[in-house]
C-alpha cells in the first residue's frame, strides 16, 4: 500500500495472517512438524500415591468434587496466601510440557521450583475430593484469572479507587449466584481460563470463573484480597486464612524494584 | 466435533447451513452476528475442536437482563426450524497450523448433517483487485458443481458475479488459472475440500480493507437476501437488520474526561 510519502507500507489484517494463502507441506516438513507437536505435548506427572489410586480406579480417573484453578501470578498468589498457606494441602502432581517459549530445549522431568512458571495439583489432606482430575460427573469448577485492568472494556471511564474489581462468568449448568457481577459484554475472555469454561459448558460441567482486573503488572497483595468474596462459597470445604501476616504476603507478592535505573 | 446443546439431538436434514470464514474485516462473522440477533435464533450446540483459539464471554445477542448471562463459547450453531436454516458463528481465528485439520474437521461435519447448501460469507482484501475488479460491483460468488446442480444458473441471472481467476504465473501469457482470495483465511480451502467432497456449497465475499467494516457486512447481508431473502424487504428499500449488543465499544472503552 503506497502511502502519501512515497513509501510502501505492507497492509495487515487483524484478521488473517499474510501467508495463509497455500499452505502446502513438503514432507520432510511434516516430519519436523510431527515431530514438534510429539514435543509440544502435554503430560500429568502424579506423586505415586496418586498414581497408584489412579492405576486401582480402573478407568485412569480420579474422585473429584471440586476443581479450582487459578491463572495468572495474582490469581495463583491468592490461593497460595490464603488457601494452600493452611498446611493441609499436599502437592500430588505437576503438569510438564514444553513449547517454543520455553527456557531450554527439552521439558523438565523434575518438579518445578517455586517462582518458576508452572501448573501444580494440590489435594486437600482431610479432604481428598477437592482437587481434580476432569471427570464429567459430581463435579464442579471454579477458576481464578486476573487481567489488566487495560483490557476491560466499560463505557464509561474507570477512576482508580474502582480498581481491582472482580466480575464472573458461569457455565450453564451452574446454579446459584455468583458473588460479584457477571461479565459485561463486550467483554471476552481467552486462554485457559476460556478454554476450562468452555469445556465445562460444552460438557455441562457446573463452573465458575472469578476474573480480576487489576492495574498492577506484578503480583500485589491488595489484588489478591479481591479474590477473597470467591471462596466463600467453598469455605465448608477450604479453610481460608481470615488475615495474613504482612511476612507471609511479600512472600508472594514481589515488590517491584528499579532493576536499571537510568542514573546509577 | 458438534455436542449439542439440550438433550434432544437436533437433525439439520434439509438445511441450509451460513458460516463464516475468518477473513479481512471479519466481514462474514459481522453479518452472521446480524443474522442470528434479527432472526432471534437459538443456540442448538456448539463446534468444540482445538483448531480454534479458546473463548469465553457473555450472551453477545441478549435483548432482556435474563438472558444476559448464559454462557457463549467460540464456535456455536444456531438454528431456526420455521426457516430451515442453521448458522455456525466463528468468534475466534483458527491456529495457523490447524487450518487443513480444521477444513476437513468442516466438511465432515456438513456432510454427516446433511444440509442441503451451504453458504460461506467471506471478504478478500481490496487492494490485491486489478483494474477490471476496481470497476463495478465489489461482491463476488464461487459456487461448487454440485452446487451448480442445484441452483442452477440463478445466481447468474440475478447479476451475480463469479469470482475471476488469476494466472499462475502473472505475466506469463498462457498459464493457467488458478483460485486466489488473498485475505480470505480458510475461504479457499472450505471451498476446494468441498468440491472435492461433492458438498453443494457457495462462497459470497465481498472486497474491502481493515477498518469500520460493519458497513462491509451489511452490504454483503444485503446482497446475500436478494437470494436467500432471509429477511423481508419491500421493494426499492434494504431490510432492517438488529444490531447485537456485543457490537457496543468496538474501538474501546469510554474516553476520561481529564483528557479534555
Amino acid at each position: 500500500m503506497a502511502t502519501f510519502f512515497g513509501e510502501v507500507l505492507s497492509v495487515y489484517s487483524r484478521a488473517v495472517e499474510e501467508d495463509d494463502d497455500d499452505l502446502d507441506d513438503e514432507n520432510e516438513d511434516e516430519r519436523i512438524h510431527r515431530e514438534i507437536e510429539e514435543k509440544r505435548e502435554v503430560h500429568i506427572v502424579w506423586c505415586p500415591e496418586v498414581a497408584q489410586s489412579l492405576e486401582d480406579s480402573g478407568s485412569n480417573k480420579l474422585q473429584c468434587s471440586d476443581l479450582i484453578i487459578a491463572v495468572g501470578t495474582n490469581a495463583a498468589g491468592f490461593l497460595s496466601a490464603y488457601v494452600l498457606n493452611t498446611e493441609s494441602w499436599d502437592a500430588v502432581g505437576h503438569v510438564s510440557l514444553w513449547n517454543e517459549r520455553s527456557r531450554g530445549s527439552s521439558r523438565q522431568s523434575i518438579a518445578p521450583l517455586p517462582g518458576e512458571p508452572a501448573c501444580l495439583f494440590y489435594r486437600h489432606r482431610d479432604n481428598p475430593a477437592v482437587f481434580g482430575c476432569l471427570q464429567k460427573r459430581g463435579l464442579s469448577v471454579m477458576v481464578l484469572s486476573d487481567s489488566p485492568v487495560a483490557e476491560y472494556k466499560t463505557p464509561d471511564y474507570l477512576y482508580g479507587s474502582a480498581v481491582p474489581f472482580l466480575r464472573s462468568l458461569k457455565s450453564s449448568a451452574s446454579k446459584g449466584q455468583a458473588l460479584c457481577p457477571a461479565l459485561e459484554q463486550p467483554n471476552i475472555l481467552t486462554g485457559l481460563p476460556a478454554a476450562v469454561l468452555s469445556h465445562c459448558q460444552v460438557h455441562q460441567i457446573p463452573a465458575v470463573l472469578y476474573q480480576c482486573y487489576t492495574d498492577v503488572i506484578s503480583p500485589d497483595s491488595i489484588t489478591m484480597e479481591t479474590f477473597k468474596p470467591a471462596l466463600l462459597c467453598l469455605s465448608k470445604l477450604v479453610k481460608l486464612e481470615p488475615c495474613l501476616s504482612a511476612d507471609v504476603l511479600r512472600k508472594f507478592a514481589i515488590i517491584t524494584e528499579a532493576q536499571s535505573n537510568l542514573y546509577t | 466435533m458438534f455436542v449439542a446443546a439440550e438433550c434432544t439431538p437436533t437433525s439439520f436434514k434439509g438445511f441450509t447451513l451460513i458460516m463464516p470464514a475468518i477473513s479481512v474485516g471479519n466481514v462474514g462473522q459481522l453479518a452472521v452476528d446480524l443474522i442470528v440477533s434479527t432472526l432471534n435464533m437459538c443456540r442448538v450446540g456448539y463446534i468444540h475442536t482445538d483448531c480454534l483459539i479458546p473463548m469465553a464471554g457473555n450472551n453477545p445477542y441478549a435483548t432482556f437482563a435474563e438472558n444476559a448471562n448464559d454462557l457463549s463459547t467460540n464456535a456455536e450453531v444456531y438454528s431456526s426450524p420455521e426457516l430451515r436454516l442453521a448458522v455456525l458463528q466463528i468468534r475466534t481465528p483458527i491456529i495457523q497450523t490447524k487450518s487443513k485439520k480444521f477444513c476437513k474437521l468442516m466438511v465432515s461435519w456438513i456432510k454427516a448433517s446433511g444440509f442441503s447448501r451451504t453458504v460461506v460469507l467471506s471478504s478478500s482484501h481490496a487492494y490485491q483487485r486489478d483494474d477490471q475488479q476496481l470497476l463495478g460491483s465489489p461482491l463476488r460468488y464461487l459456487q461448487t458443481p454440485s452446487m451448480q446442480k442445484v441452483t442452477g444458473d440463478r445466481l447468474k441471472e440475478m447479476d451475480w458475479k463469479e469470482m475471476e481467476t488469476v494466472s499462475t504465473f502473472p505475466g506469463v501469457t498462457d498459464s493457467e488459472q488458478r483460485l486466489y482470495i488473498p485475505g480470505g483465511g480458510a475461504t479457499k480451502g472450505l471451498f476446494t475440500d468441498s468440491c472435492a467432497e461433492d458438498i453443494p456449497l457457495v462462497v459470497v465475499l465481498i472486497f474491502c480493507s481493515e477498518g469500520d467494516n460493519i458497513p462491509d457486512a451489511f452490504t454483503l447481508l444485503n446482497h446475500l437476501n436478494t437470494w436467500l431473502h432471509l429477511v423481508d424487504a419491500p421493494a426499492q428499500t434494504q431490510p432492517k437488520w438488529r444490531i447485537p449488543a456485543s457490537w457496543r465499544l468496538l474501538f474501546g472503552s469510554g474516553i476520561p474526561p481529564a483528557l479534555f
